[in-house]
């Protein structure tokens, strides 16, 4: 069974103008699984307490464990998270969890990954566990940001080896690139995704409505519903 | 209706209560027989708590209340849950 427990914030780095990298300091963490999340507990100093889940950018041994945050602009917590904890500040975690969406270095089949915004996250601790495992899985990533500018962990996505990478921009793409700003949709899905087979994996990931739309179209394209895994992130 | 997440959700409060991961748990419908892993179903969280909905019928499945003075589990909507061996 799993509990709350305390962690301290070891630092903090600027992922994009909304989006921060915080690792945690977790005594007794036992490491985790590519995919898993946790769940972290603000208290307040009136005793109001409020619960979110984050996915874990982190793989591998240590107690050092870091999370993507992306900031919810009317959010409770998020907005804290993004702008205001320090390092030294106390929270409380309970993690890691689930085994459903998660990648282990042991599933040799083809994996396809779509991120939406902040759900490259738990995707980005999948491909770093593929490089620290020595995997040769075949991994391709679809990655729709608003900007070039909202790429969270652009630097290593960029040196990401044989991971086949391909961004899609919704609001601004850099000059000269081909497609236009929009929405992810079926032929986007169609041309820049893995097509249907058996032993492949898809993990779709990012707000409510992306993922809805993008898992939706990718069972339309013949992929087996049981073999798309998503995390919702919530939101529209 | 609120956006819904999926019932991976339910790991960290199901925790509390179970040795088992919920998530990869099978689960009944009770409506509707669809068969799912408890980390495909449509869960609705509020400050009330957890809902777990069906993602074939949209009956409602699980629902978790945690509160200071305990945590309140409906199975109602369930024939059966899975749980699968761990290792
Ligand atoms: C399993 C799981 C893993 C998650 N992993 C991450 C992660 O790695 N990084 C990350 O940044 N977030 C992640 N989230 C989302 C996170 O849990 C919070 O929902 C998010 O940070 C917003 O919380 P808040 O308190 O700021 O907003 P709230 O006060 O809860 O909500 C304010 C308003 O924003 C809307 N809203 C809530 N969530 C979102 C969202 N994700 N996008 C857009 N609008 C939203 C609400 O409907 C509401 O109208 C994850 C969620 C789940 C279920
Ligand atoms: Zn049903």
């Amino acid at each position: 069974m799993t509990t709350w427990r305390a962690a301290t914030v070891a630092s903090t780095a600027r992922l994009t103008s909304t989006a921060r990298s915080i690792v945690l300091d977790v005594p007794g963490w036992q490491g985790n699984l590519a995919g898993q999340h946790l769940d972290l507990r603000l208290t307040a100093e009136d005793g109001y307490q409020a619960v979110r889940s984050y996915s874990i950018a982190s793989v591998g041994p240590g107690q050092l464990v870091e999370l993507g945050v992306d900031k919810v602009v009317d959010g409770e917590v998020s907005p804290y998270l993004v702008d205001e904890v320090r390092a030294g500040d106390q929270l409380e975690i309970r993690g890691p969890l689930g085994g459903w969406f998660v990648w282990r270095p042991a599933d040799v089949g083809p994996v396809q990954l779509v991120a939406g915004g902040s759900g490259i996250v738990p995707l980005a601790a999948m491909i770093r566990a593929r490089r620290t495992s020595s995997s040769v899985a075949p991994f391709r990533l679809l990655y729709s940001a608003r900007t070039p500018d909202d790429v969270l962990f652009a630097p290593e996505l960029d040196n990401a080896g044989d991971v086949e990478i391909t961004f899609a921009y919704t609001r601004r793409a850099p000059d000269g690139f081909a497609r236009k700003p929009k929405r992810l949709d079926r032929t986007d899905l169609a041309e820049l995704t893995l097509p249907p087979a058996d032993d492949l994996t898809v993990f779709v990931c990012g707000p409510t409505g992306f993922v809805e739309a993008v898992a939706d179209g990718l069972v339309s394209l013949g992929h087996d519903p049981a073999r798309v895994k998503t995390e919702r992130f919530g939101g529209a | 209706m609120p956006a819904h997440v999926d019932g991976n959700a339910l790991a960290g409060p199901m925790s509390e209560l179970f040795a088992f991961d919920v998530t990869v748990a099978t689960a009944v419908c009770g409506s509707c027989g669809d068969n799912a892993h408890m980390g495909q179903a449509m869960v609705y969280v509020s400050a009330m708590g957890h809902v777990a909905r069906c993602r074939s019928c949209g009956d409602v499945l699980m629902v978790l209340v945690e509160t200071p003075n305990g945590t309140m589990l409906n199975v109602r909507g369930l024939t059966g849950l899975r749980i699968a061996p761990t290792g």
